[in-house]
Formats: C-alpha cells, structure tokens, sequence
C-alpha cells in the first residue's frame, strides 16, 4: 500500500479527480451549447424546460445502472459479448421496459407540475410524446453506449468499474439534451 | 438464467431508484421552469446547467462511493466527527474539486460561447454565480451523503447502494435551487 497515504489526503483525492472533471465537464458543456441553442422554445414552453433536469439524469441513471450491472456479471466471469448471451439480451430488454414505463409517467408529470405552477402552453398529449419518444430513443442508445464502452474497457483491460460508468453516465447525460432537443424539433 | 427472468430481476431492482430520481429530477425541473427570468438575464446561464449537474453527480457520488468502501473495509467509524483525518480529508478534496470544477465551467463555457459567437454575460458574473452555487450546494450534498451514508451503515444498509440514488435525487435539486439563489444574489449585488 505505498500510495496509501495519497488515498486519504486532500492533494490525492484532487490530483486523481480533478483531471476526470475536466474532461466531464468538457462533455457536458456540449450538452450545454445544444440547450442554448433551442433556449428561445423553452422559455416560450416552460413544461420543455422542466423536462430538461429529468431527461438528463434518466438518460444517465439508465445508462449506469445498466452500466454497473454488466461490470459486476463481467467481474463474476458471467458476461460474454455474444449476441446471443441471456444477461446481455436480458439487461437490454429491462432497460427499454424502464424507458417505456417511466418517460410517458416523466411528460405528464412535468406537464402537471407546470400547469400547476404557471400554467402550460402545450397540450398534456404533446409533453407526453416529447417524453416518451426521447425516452424510448435514450433507451436504445444507453444500451449501445454502455456496451461499446464496456466492451472496450474489456478490450484494453480496463477496470470497467472505474471507466465505463462516468463515461457513459456523462455521454448519456449529454445524448439526454439532444434527443429532447430532436423531438421538441418535430413535434413541437 | 433466461433473458425473461435477467429482465424481470433487473427491471424490479431498478424501478424504485428510478422513480425516486425522476421525482427529484422533476422537482428540479420546476425551479428550472422557474428561472426563465434569470436564464433570460444571464446570457450563458443556461449552457452551464448540464455541467454544473454532472459535476454534483460526479463529485458527491464519488465521495459516497469512498465514505462506503471505507465502512466495509473498517478504515473509518460511521461517526461524523473532526477528529477523523481520514473522512476530513475526504470531504475537504471534494468540497475543493466541486467549487473548483464548477469555477472551471464557467470559464470553459464562456470561452466556447466566445468561439461560437454567441451571447454571454461577463466572465465575472458567470464565474461568481458558479463559485457561489458549487460552494453553498457541496456543503448541502455533503451533509446529505455524509448522514445518509452513515446513518444508513448503523441501521445495517448497504451504504454502496444507497449513496447513488441519494446524490442523484438531491443533487439536481439542490444544484438547481443553489444556482438560482446564485444567480439572484449575484444579480442583486449588480453582477450581470
């Protein structure tokens, strides 16, 4: 354990993290630019605007709890990358089967609150869709993304624990605000 | 294990954090909705928003995930107390990376809206609401993370499982309400 004293001091714990941020942080803003872009249609719908927080940290949550369950079957030796393979098929399906039940539960939530609060320009049937349909898309995607990264984590030895989770929490995040944006574009 | 019963097992282990996070997430999509007068007022504002988020996720979870390897492994006693190097330690750094970080995004995005042509409010105002809002919600997480983690492990919870729906809950909405109430002091004090 000669690196045991950096684990525990301040100056360690930065020197590791800090890096890392930068990069995620990086990432993020991204994501950032995508929402100033459509800025001007969610200030004129503010029930878009309180989909935005939720779609994000959905987007992320599904992609690391997928992500986490796949490193733990890897670190147990139960995880082969063949298509056919039941825990991979299996996570995939449960993770679609999330999206559908919670992202319609998500847009009329948001629409409920809004209208509520301030009052909503849009109709309940249209935050529904924007939520739903960018839900199922995050869905699709989080499972690409956390198998590609996974698989390349695996590929070049990695520890999947300590790679795949911020990558694909944060790639997801940003994949979050621009399928939102993509569906405001059409139906909205 | 067929695909059916992999699907069933993690779609039922799932659902119940999922839910919690996307009522904290929407709570603070409210506030978000909230802002518009402020986000119309600060140029810029907006394109911190997923960074700033992130950043709570990535800071305070990774301090979870520590405070819990450390209970399992015996390092630290699930006692809040200063005399403790190790958890002072460990909440210091992330205190610093996440006031540091949220100072270096606002940098970061000033300079990108700079290269895009975009409109951006001063470098100052975006950097004071930045510093504000990491320092006042990294004491908030702190305290959450610290105490749920903590209280949890004594009543015999698995502190691992707990931590990462509690910063994901919390964290949007406590990063949220921190950077409007940032913004509103800044804008007060003449920034902006």
């Amino acid at each position: 354990m000669a690196d045991f004293a950096s684990q525990w001091s301040v100056s360690g714990i930065v020197r590791t993290m800090f890096p890392i941020l930068v990069v995620l942080t990086a990432i993020e803003l991204g994501s950032g630019l995508v929402l100033d872009t459509f800025e001007g249609t969610l200030l004129q719908y503010p029930s878009l605007l309180v989909l935005v927080p939720v779609t994000i940290g959905m987007a992320g949550n599904l992609g690391s709890i997928l992500a986490a369950r796949y490193s733990t079957a890897f670190h147990l030796g139960l995880l082969s990358f063949a298509p056919s393979d039941d825990r991979l098929a299996g996570n995939a399906v449960a993770t679609v089967a999330l999206a559908v039940t919670l992202f319609p539960l998500v847009g009329a939530g948001a629409w409920l609150l809004q209208t509520v609060i301030g009052g909503t320009a849009l109709p309940l049937r249209t935050v529904v869709l924007v939520a739903f349909v960018s839900g199922s898309l995050l869905a699709v995607l989080a499972i690409v993304v956390t198998t590609v990264t996974t698989y390349a984590a695996y590929r070049f030895e990695l520890d999947p624990d300590d790679v795949v989770i911020p990558v694909v929490t944060n790639v997801c995040d940003v994949l979050g605000v621009v399928v939102l944006f993509g569906a405001v574009r059409v139906f909205v | 294990m067929t695909v059916r019963e992999v699907a069933l097992e993690a779609y039922r282990e799932a659902l119940p954090v999922l839910a919690l996070s996307a009522v904290g997430g929407l709570f603070a999509g409210v506030v978000l909705g909230g802002m518009d007068a402020e986000l119309q007022e600060v140029p810029g504002l907006l394109v911190l928003v997923p960074a700033l988020l992130a950043t709570r996720g990535n800071v305070y979870g990774s301090l979870g995930a520590r405070l819990g390897s450390a209970l399992h492994q015996g390092l630290i006693d699930p006692r809040f107390s200063f005399a403790d190097d190790r958890i002072n330690a460990a909440v210091a750094a992330a205190l610093a990376n996440g006031v540091l970080i949220s100072g270096v995004a606002a940098v970061m995005a000033a300079v990108l809206l700079a290269l895009v042509g975009r409109p951006s409010a001063p470098l100052a105002t975006l950097v004071a609401i930045a510093l504000i809002a990491g320092f006042v919600s990294g004491l908030l997480l702190t305290i959450a993370v610290v105490s749920v983690v903590f209280v949890g492990y004594r009543r015999g919870l698995n502190p691992d499982t707990l931590a990462g729906p509690v910063v994901t809950t919390t964290g949007d909405v406590v990063g949220i309400a921190t950077l409007l109430g940032a913004t509103r002091l800044v804008l007060a004090l003449g920034g902006g």
